[in-house]
């Protein structure tokens, strides 16, 4: 077990190296950097002033480079300009040349410097890590336990009536990326003009025009049942249909299994046989799915914090990638591609564990 | 002119029995899901001389008021249908102008459905589609669509105006607004409003089913090709192949698809080239594909096969040039009088990337397939008869994988053009005035709690075409289950 793990780890290493260096090569293209320089200085800078803005500060050196001393392996780039001033990787706003550190990779525990919100990019990235953590940890209270509850009970009785209207409820919910249920649930509940609000308001069951707020903006404040149902129910809907399917199917087939069928001759009731014979079974399963839906929610996290203007992780990947802020784009990925990978290995570690069938000697 | 109401005259006499018969298919409806739960699943009463008699129970009931209700509700839907179609523009106020753009779609789709549920018995997996509902309702849905865009594209029969022409003093009007202005000939609705430039939303939305309808299938087609030919020998020789091809699919799956967007196709990486060096790799695969399956079935009569592959490979290759070269990109090889077509730049970049988020899923599923099927007999006698690696791989395994492989095959339509959704909810791809479904939801977004039509309509286009998707994907499974 401990070599599987190992092993395991050293193939995210490599992963997260390749995908780190697939990131920084795009991001390091000269039309990128150009754009960058245009930014940081002005619009209309000559291409000759473009050249040495990005030489000045250690762009344009070989790609292999520029990665390694981001990794922190090779000593970051610096230049002493005439008057005394020094530009390049390791320096910062606020601190003397003198104590500008040589090495400032991530081996060095620096993510680098936004150039967007001219601010280290840990300081950035904890808040808005924080505030999606929140945000996934309502989808999950919501997501998982309504997930399994419909998948156990259109499971437990395939075929019948309420099969197959949980099942197409679910289709139905796998259909709808987050784009669409979102914007049909801003217009049906949170309009002042339109939808249940105005409805509810005129017969004055509720106070304001709407029931729920168009913006997360306000949730970074503080999280209200108004202004957090709707992102955290538009991320829901979407993972929810898949898993509640896989739990479906799983449990379908756990009903067919041949000691079942022994309780059921041996009497016990229907109600016994699903809660204590095949739900413990029925469930190995879908904890790899929801282990495996981290990524998905991912995606769904970016569009949702779009929607809502909520600024969390997936808004500022949007940011980063608008702005092309490389330091910033390489720590989203990273924390992007260890949260795929740790969830991957957790659904594995966690399968083998589950499953008194598979062993790995 | 008066702007339209929803229903107009008609639905002053039909609207209230349609609210009734919807109400009643509700409360059956959640009566039976309660009732599943609660009332005995069967009524049964033991008679004096022991025989046991069976009757409907409120089970049963429930369930037939469900389906009288539902079959009621679906007549008065082609009840509106028909009266927009056969009477003059305003007598079924909106819904009824719109049934009667989509009249040519109508009547495409019954000469379709007749005639498949006619001959159902002689065609196969197809046929067998129309054996269940839910794989009816999801091809009827995806036709819907397909044949929409077909009469817009080919025909431009079913749009009531331009996509992109902006007209005064329609910006944000509601639906069934008149058209301020309009000159003899030209349609003089807004059926669904406009929208923040003041264009017509029923028109692009109908425009945006063309984008999808092109795109989605095709990208798809190729990200299976990829992963096809990739797929097979990786799960077929194993080993160090297998191992680097996996980690590869690995990688690609590993980023969060949004960033992958993001970093593929930003105007900057467009003007480096690189999506139209993928395209090159990507598009090789096709190609390569064909050859190998046409030369592995053939290669034992050599007078056969040296003349169709060469004619096949020839014609393949030139529309590989004229796909990938284009004046004034990074590739342009072919001179201007061989080019057959050009790919509009934008549209190239959306596609590579869509087959590029596509193709590692594809890979994982084939070779998984390949794993399974490899174990069985068939394969182990086309060896011991000598058939070669790329025959038993593409003329043994390949077959017997198409029905998993035809299901996740709609599937992943569905999922392209969620994608596709994607990148034109963040603005990525196609220019900002195309009126595909996801710029415009992104367009609308921006006023939706004031004005929701222009986001609402191009969403509901986009969810019925994927649920569409999906529930086709669901009954084939189920009728290639069945046998």
């Amino acid at each position: 077990m401990g070599l599987f793990i190992l092993r395991r780890f050293g193939m995210m290493v490599l992963t997260a190296i390749c995908l780190t260096y697939i990131v920084f090569f795009l991001t390091n293209l000269y039309p990128n950097l150009e754009k960058l320089a245009k930014t940081q200085g002005n619009f209309r800078m000559s291409e000759e002033a473009v050249a040495s803005f990005l030489g000045d500060r250690g762009y344009l050196q070989p790609t292999p480079v520029k990665y390694l001393q981001w990794l922190g392996v090779l000593p970051g780039y610096v230049k002493v300009k005439e008057d005394g001033t020094q530009l390049g990787k390791c320096v910062r706003p606020g601190i003397a040349a003198e104590d500008t550190p040589r090495f400032c990779g991530i081996l060095q525990g620096d993510w680098g410097f936004s150039t967007v919100a001219k601010e280290p990019v840990a300081n950035v990235l904890g808040s808005r890590l924080a505030n999606t953590g929140k945000l996934m940890f309502w989808v999950m209270v919501v997501m998982v336990p309504s997930a399994l509850i419909i998948g156990v009970l259109a499971g437990m009785n395939e075929g019948s009536r309420t099969d197959r209207t949980l099942s197409t409820t679910s289709i139905l919910s796998t259909a709808t990326p987050e784009y669409v249920s979102g914007v049909i649930f801003i217009a049906l509940l949170a309009s002042t003009r339109f939808g249940l609000g105005p409805w509810l308001n005129e017969m004055g069951l509720i106070e304001g025009k709407a029931l729920f707020k168009g913006t997360a903006k306000s949730a970074m404040d503080g999280i209200t049942f108004e202004n957090f149902t709707l992102p955290v129910v538009t991320i829901a809907l979407y993972g929810m249909g898949y898993i509640a399917r896989m739990t479906r199917a799983s449990m379908a087939e756990v009903m067919t299994a041949q000691y079942i069928r022994t309780a059921r001759l041996k009497g016990v009731s229907f109600r016994n046989i699903v809660l204590k014979h095949a739900l413990r079974n029925a469930l190995i399963a879908p904890f790899t799915v929801i282990m495996l839906q981290f990524p998905w929610l991912l995606n769904g996290v970016v569009i949702v914090e779009t929607l809502f203007s909520y600024t969390g992780f997936g808004w500022q990947l949007v940011n980063a990638a608008g702005n092309n802020d490389i330091e910033m784009l390489l720590a989203v990925s990273v924390v992007s591609v260890f949260v795929v990978l740790v969830t991957q290995l957790i659904s594995d570690i966690g399968y083998v564990y589950l499953n008194p069938r598979i062993r790995i000697s | 002119m008066e702007p339209l109401t929803w229903t107009g005259p008609f639905g002053s006499i039909v609207d209230p029995v349609f609210t009734i018969v919807a109400y009643f298919f509700i409360i059956t409806v959640v009566l039976q899901i309660i009732g599943s739960f609660v009332l005995p699943a069967i009524e049964e009463s033991v008679n004096s001389d022991g025989t046991i008699k069976r009757t409907m129970g409120p089970n049963l009931m429930i369930a037939m008021g469900v389906k009288y209700s539902l079959l009621a509700l679906l007549a008065l839907c082609v009840l509106y249908i028909l009266a927009g179609m056969f009477t003059p523009l305003g007598t079924v106020g909106i819904i009824g102008a719109v049934a009667a753009q989509f009249a040519p779609v109508w009547i495409a789709l019954v000469i379709t459905f007749l005639l498949s549920i006619t001959y159902k018995r002689k065609l196969g997996l197809y046929g067998k589609l129309f054996d269940s509902l839910i794989g009816m309702i999801g091809f009827g849905l995806l036709m819907f669509w397909f044949y929409t865009a077909l009469f817009v594209g080919l025909f431009d029969m079913v749009a009531t105006l331009d996509p992109l022409t902006q007209a005064s003093g329609m910006k944000n009007k509601l639906p069934g607004t008149p058209l301020r202005g309009a000159e003899e000939g030209q349609y003089a609705y807004y059926l669904l409003g406009g929208d923040n430039l003041a264009r017509d939303v029923f028109s692009r939305m109908v425009y945006g089913s063309v984008i999808v309808i092109v795109i989605a299938p095709f990208a798809t087609l190729f990200a299976f090709m990829v992963g096809i030919t990739l797929g097979l020998p990786a799960g077929y020789f194993g080993g160090r192949l297998d191992a680097f091809l996996s980690f590869l699919a690995n990688l690609v799956l590993a980023f969060p698809v949004i960033l992958l967007f993001y970093l593929l196709v930003t105007p900057e990486i467009v003007a480096t080239g690189i999506p139209n060096y993928m395209a090159m790799v990507l598009f090789v695969f096709p190609i390569i594909f064909v050859g190998v399956l046409l030369n592995s079935r053939f290669y034992t009569r050599p007078k056969l096969r040296t003349p169709l592959l060469s004619a096949v490979l020839l014609a393949m290759i030139w529309i590989y040039l004229s796909a990938i070269s284009a004046p004034g990109t990074a590739i342009s090889v072919l001179p201007g009088f061989m080019d057959l077509f050009d790919i509009n730049s934008g549209i190239l970049v959306v596609f590579v990337s869509v087959v590029f988020v596509n193709s590692p899923t594809v890979f994982r599923i084939v070779r998984g397939l390949v794993l399974d099927i490899q174990t069985r007999d068939y394969v182990a006698a086309a060896q011991t008869r000598g058939e070669g690696p790329w025959y038993i791989m593409l003329w043994e395994i390949l077959p017997n994988a198409r029905g998993p492989l035809i299901v996740d095959f709609c599937l992943r339509i569905g999922y392209t053009t969620i994608l596709l959704g994607t990148l034109g909810f963040f603005g990525l791809g196609l220019p900002p005035e195309s009126p595909d479904w996801g710029t415009t939801i992104n367009d609308g977004r921006k006023l939706l709690s004031i004005y929701p039509h222009p986001a609402i309509v191009p969403a509901l286009s986009l969810l019925s075409l994927v649920l569409g998707l999906n529930l086709l994907a669901d009954g084939l499974r189920e009728e290639s289950l069945r046998d």
